[in-house]
């Protein structure tokens, strides 16, 4: 059976998260377990709140290295919204700290003004609609990403004050706009994901996403699922 | 960002009820077949308020809020009685996304301070209901509108902003269950005043009321009960044999002589925010695309 393990490291609406895995029939654990989470098939990284407490936090329960460990396996990890920031290399939230540096890229506040100087409200709160980058032949789409499912334009569900900068614009899934300012709102590499948006709070075409990771993670599980190899390392 | 809208379920107990003029609180039925309902009929977010504040008391509300965060992936708010952080952690850990604070922060406003920073901005919804004056202010009131407090609505509203509130629920207590439209100015003097998203509510009696609400009280998002919850409880009732058991059935006699709010579904109050050149996330039948998993 594949298990999907959910990061708990105080911080996140962990509920709504297994929640949403249960509606799409994937079984969850929810811990703070080095080893029930280097055992499970995939990982979800919550987390709401400052980015620096959410390192700390991750630290103190040595959970950093458990976290890369897991995604240098190749099993799929999925981070939300505080979660997906935490995947970046570095975060100016109130001072400068390092993240886990699975996604090459930093994370900066988002901006108060428009071009012409009128306001934007931030936190940035509620539906906004995604849109997948193009591509070199100008083809917009979320074919082959984990976004699949979704229709350019469909509205996700926002809360977050903070936005991610990749470095590396090939690892950009999908934009949303904040104002008249587009910021990076879904990430992937390889198998490591990041939304900024919350897919379990964005109704049905938010759960389409934990029906696209929950495949994911079925069909990575007998590659990635190699307890011998990991324990010979 | 697409305009909100937002239906508020009224719980009493382990129902959903709604004040008709001075009739009181009529029961309409099991709130989270309501929730469900508006959250496939493309509610953006719903809000239950306790109306008689008993919410982390031993009456089972707590279950309730599990039982609606298992099946309707929205943001959840809940309010009404909320008194300190242990309440608050108790409704989050219960399903909820973000709480609704009235008496206990205008008590002690600190407490916004605290719990926004304990919970993160985002979670703390400051609920200020307020009166309009003969001399044309507005003033703050406690208790579902029953505490007058001698705060103006318009400072409170800024202070609970810097103490740093994320959004803030705006009712006028005067319109609210008349069906006479939402008090403008209160939403837009708010609204204007604060970097935060405000939330209107109280007095829609029509599909229109919410359009002024956006286009002239300048409403980020939109609370609305009456409107919607004839219109699905007549749905719930002809779709389930057994519902009419569940609910008031002179509710439905009532509405007829209630004229003044309309019976309409989120769909036709999103076509005409749309209709007035505001973003909204357009619903998306469950039924009809075949797509969607629920249990």
């Amino acid at each position: 059976m594949t298990t999907v393990a959910i990061v708990d490291y105080g911080l996140g609406n962990l509920f709504s998260i297994r929640n949403a895995c249960e509606n799409v029939a994937l079984p969850t654990i929810v811990t703070s377990d080095r080893s029930r989470i280097l055992d499970a098939n995939g990982l979800i990284l919550p987390g709401v709140g400052a980015f620096g407490d959410a390192m700390a936090s991750l630290q103190e329960r040595g959970l950093v290295d458990v976290i890369r460990e897991f995604a240098a396996s190749g099993r799929p990890l999925l981070g939300i919204c505080l979660g997906m920031q935490l995947l970046m290399s570095e975060s100016y939230e109130f001072g400068h700290h390092t993240g886990l540096n699975l996604i090459h890229g930093k994370v900066v506040h988002l901006p108060s003004r428009r071009s012409n100087g009128s306001d934007i409200k931030v936190p940035k709160v509620g539906w906004s609609s995604i849109s997948p980058v193009s591509d070199a032949l100008s083809r917009r789409s979320f074919a082959g990403t984990f976004l699949e499912p979704i229709n350019d334009g469909e509205y996700m569900y926002f809360v977050h004050s903070y936005h991610c900068v990749p470095v590396d614009q090939s690892t950009v899934v999908a934009t949303s706009m904040h104002g008249d300012y587009p910021f990076a709102c879904a990430v992937q590499k390889e198998r490591v994901y990041g939304c900024q948006f919350h897919p379990e709070k964005s109704g049905p075409r938010g759960l389409k996403i934990y029906q696209s990771f929950a495949a994911a993670v079925a069909q990575a599980s007998p590659h990635g699922h190699v307890l011998g190899a990991r324990c010979a390392a | 960002m697409a305009l909100r809208i937002i239906p508020r379920l009224d719980i009493k107990g382990p129902n959903l009820v709604k004040g008709i003029h001075l009739e009181g609180l009529r029961v309409l039925g099991k709130p989270e077949r309501f929730a469900r309902h508006y959250y496939e009929n493309g509610a953006d977010e719903l809000l239950y308020m306790d109306t008689v504040a008993s919410l982390y008391g031993r009456n089972g509300l707590l279950d309730l809020i599990s039982r609606t965060a298992q099946e309707v992936f929205i943001p959840l708010t809940v309010g009404g009685g909320i008194r300190s952080l242990a309440d608050i952690r108790a409704a989050l850990n219960a399903g909820a996304d973000k709480v609704s604070i009235n008496t206990a922060a205008i008590r002690r406003p600190e407490f916004i301070r605290e719990a926004a920073r304990q919970f993160g901005s985002s979670t703390i919804v400051v609920s200020i209901e307020a009166i309009r004056r003969p001399d044309g202010n507005y003033e703050a009131y406690t208790d579902n509108g029953r505490g007058p407090t001698g705060v103006s609505a318009l400072n409170w509203a800024k202070q609970a902003a810097e103490l740093g509130a994320g959004e803030l629920l705006v009712t006028a207590i005067h319109q609210e269950g008349t069906g006479r439209g939402f008090d403008l100015e209160l939403t837009r003097s708010i609204a204007t005043a604060v970097s935060i998203p405000v939330i209107a509510c109280g007095g829609a009696g029509k599909v229109e009321h919410v359009g002024d609400v956006i286009e002239k009280g300048q409403a980020d998002a939109v609370c609305v009960a009456s409107l919607l919850h004839y219109h699905c409880f007549e749905e719930l009732c002809s779709s389930s044999e057994d519902y009419s058991a569940e609910g008031n059935t002179d509710f439905l006699a009532l509405r007829s002589r209630f004229s003044r709010v309309q019976s309409t579904t989120i769909s036709a109050i999103k076509t005409e925010v749309h209709r007035r050149g505001y973003a909204v996330r357009m619903w998306e039948s469950p039924q009809v695309t075949g797509e969607v998993m629920f249990r």
